[in-house]
């Protein structure tokens, strides 16, 4: 059916990745409305803001993993650099003992640096090494990991001034005009992650790369400076994650952050963006975090469910979301 | 409960340091540790008191000498195990990840005259174990369940629980027994995997889709840490408890205090690993009769008896 477009040129054709763009807020779109005929409770209003507000630590990450994964590369250590970065952060607000915003901004610097760093070490050793990322970010993933366990001595780390805490804790549970800061968050991470990825020539380097990493070089891009730079914005997302978690519970255990690294990478494969490079889509990413919190929520909502079972269904609904997406754009 | 433990190391070391100073002679043994490794509160708490008994054991009893092993997951601590044997062992006090892929090691492992400790989960073959310290899932189950139903009497439970295991099993069925008759409902069940994350989520789910909650048995002091951030978000006043479990320092710390919404915890403690070690090197130093199986009572700690459940210094 495609071939015989040719012609008819490039009006259908756009029209065409319009839809493959739209398809993830279509699969969207369908999950409210089963929500809905589930719970009526699913469409409130506060439900529906818990939901979105707690799709921010993933959308954040998985903003930059639509990145890194565009570019051809996979973090697997993110949940880990989460952490390990909650960890520290929470560590430094402690030490240094104030219950000010000083204090808090110096620890939230701490927290960008450290996941930034550990994003730059993630990238030059793919790119130097020249290592699969796959392996790369399976050894840092268990790096991470067990220094947060060593940090902890195995169990807590909990922000101990109160002062500090409740000054902090409204970042993830107040709002701006209705919206809660940790969407108000997420959406301007986004909207920079896309301005970034489709709109500059980084942005155009990183998806050529991701498409075919030799064109790339013989076309004159940078691969090593573009790759790593690719790691060293997911780090950033991941500080930026941890910013708003944080706030929410006050500590970082060593189950924090547990297999969020399956969640972004489903997040961003959801939205569009292809597993194996080439295609970066931001805000789709975006709809496939929320979709995934969606599908938990409905699955806790709905009465017919036993919980033994949730595993699959919630496995079904994402199949079947991703399928619904395909038939979309296949049968249009 | 430390208490006890404390008690029974002292007792022990007393006798061994009498004996020990009469004879002026010295007895070497090694005991091997064999633990998950801290990568949950819970069995990181077991980690910190296993080293802690370690070392009062060894000055205690001089010519004790303990080794600790720690594994993160079942199969490595199968490894562990070997390269314990393999170092002459006398004796191997093990807290299994899980029992039945166990079981086959120990035999194994008993089978060269290695004196075998198993704590917390029972081996499949209790033939095996020349003793055994078990926690008790099932009066855990119990005595929360008698908790509600003595003091709620009438209203909504909603449950939590943690990762599709047997303990996670034997303590639901036997909370829900427990209830049977009264006027105390079990209204949601979800898993929230022992995870404070999760359970925020779920609380935050549970109080979107029922109206009226009188209780929570969240089942773990992590898990009820999440839940009480889920309450507060959601400004609810029907609330009237949450119930943990473990004896998490920092949920102790709110009983002793007489937090209104945290009124008791139920214990199982992660120092049951140092009765174990106390018992084994009791065997071997003061001559009484130790085989057998040791149960410990899964407790209510209320305002009254918090403080002896309360170790500040515990990572856990």
């Amino acid at each position: 059916m495609t071939e015989t477009v040719l012609r008819t040129g490039t009006e259908k054709r756009r029209f065409n990745v319009d839809m493959r763009a739209l398809s993830p807020f279509i699969a969207l779109i369908v999950l409210i409305i089963a929500g809905a005929l589930i719970n009526p409770d699913f469409l409130t209003a506060s439900n529906l803001l818990n939901v979105v507000t707690r799709s921010a630590f993933i959308a954040i990450i998985a903003v930059g993993a639509t990145f890194v994964i565009a570019g051809g590369g996979l973090d697997l250590s993110v949940g880990s650099m989460a952490a390990l970065t909650a960890g520290v952060m929470i560590l430094t607000l402690n030490n240094l003992g104030g219950g000010d915003v000083g204090t808090l901004a110096l620890g939230m610097l701490a927290a960008i640096a450290l996941s930034a760093a550990c994003g730059l070490a993630n990238g030059l050793i793919v790119t130097f090494g020249r290592i699969e990322p796959f392996i790369v970010t399976l050894g840092t993933m268990g790096i991470f990991r067990s220094l947060v366990i060593w940090l902890a001595a195995g169990g807590t780390i909990t922000m101990r001034n109160f002062d500090l805490r409740e000054l902090y804790r409204p970042v993830y549970f107040d709002s701006i005009l209705g919206v809660p800061i940790p969407i108000i968050a997420f959406m301007v991470v986004a909207a920079i992650g896309a301005l970034i990825l489709y709109r500059t020539s980084f942005g155009r380097h990183v998806v050529a790369l991701g498409s075919n990493e030799d064109v790339a070089r013989y076309s004159g891009v940078p691969i090593w400076r573009v790759r790593t730079l690719t790691y060293i914005i997911q780090g950033i997302c991941v500080g930026i994650a941890v910013l708003v978690y944080v706030p929410r519970l006050g500590s970082a255990t060593p189950t924090t952050g547990l297999l969020w690294e399956l969640q972004a990478i489903t997040a961003v494969v959801i939205g569009g963006t292809a597993l194996k490079g080439g295609i970066g889509r931001v805000w789709g990413t975006v709809v496939g975090a929320v979709i995934l919190e969606l599908v938990a929520n409905i699955m806790v909502l709905s009465n017919f469910v036993s919980e033994f079972l949730v595993g699959a269904v919630q496995g079904a609904i994402i199949i079947i979301a991703m399928l619904v997406q395909r038939s979309v754009h296949r049968g249009r | 409960m430390k208490a006890t433990i404390l008690k029974i190391a002292v007792a022990a070391g007393l006798m061994a340091g009498v004996a020990s100073g009469a004879m002026a002679q010295q007895k070497n043994v090694t005991i091997g540790v064999s633990i998950p490794a801290a990568t949950h509160g819970w069995t990181g708490g077991v980690v910190y008191h296993a080293q802690e008994t370690a070392k009062m054991l060894e000055k205690a009893y001089p010519g004790l000498k303990v080794v600790v092993k720690t594994s993160p997951d079942g199969a490595s601590q199968a490894n562990a195990i070997d390269d314990l044997t393999s170092q002459k062992v006398d004796a191997l006090v093990v807290l299994p990840f899980n029992s039945d892929e166990l079981t086959n090691p120990m035999r194994e492992v008993k089978k060269r005259g290695t004196f075998v400790t198993i704590v917390d989960r029972g081996l499949k073959d209790p033939s095996i174990q020349d003793i055994y310290v078990a926690g008790n899932n099932p009066e855990f189950g119990r005595v929360a369940g008698k908790y509600f139903v003595d003091n709620l009497k009438q209203g909504n439970v909603v449950v939590f629980r943690g990762i599709p295991t047997v303990i996670d099993e034997e303590r639901v069925t036997n909370f829900e027994k427990a209830l049977e008759g009264s006027g105390v409902k079990v209204i949601d069940k979800q898993y929230a995997n022992w995870n404070r994350d999760d359970a925020f989520k779920v609380m935050q789910d549970y109080l979107a889709k029922h109206p009226k909650i009188d209780a929570v048995w969240a089942s773990d002091d992590d898990m009820a840490l999440g839940v009480m951030e889920a309450i507060r978000q959601a400004k609810r006043e029907d609330i009237k408890f949450v119930l943990g479990g473990a004896g998490m320092k920092d949920m102790i710390k709110k009983v002793m205090d007489g937090d209104k919404m945290i009124p008791a915890d139920v214990s199982y403690p992660p120092s049951m690993i140092g009765t174990a070690l106390g018992v084994t090197a009791a065997h071997f130093y003061t001559g009484a009769p130790m085989r057998g199986t040791y149960t410990l009572n899964a407790q209510l700690i209320t305002k009254d008896n918090a403080k002896e459940h309360y170790f500040p210094n515990s990572p856990f």
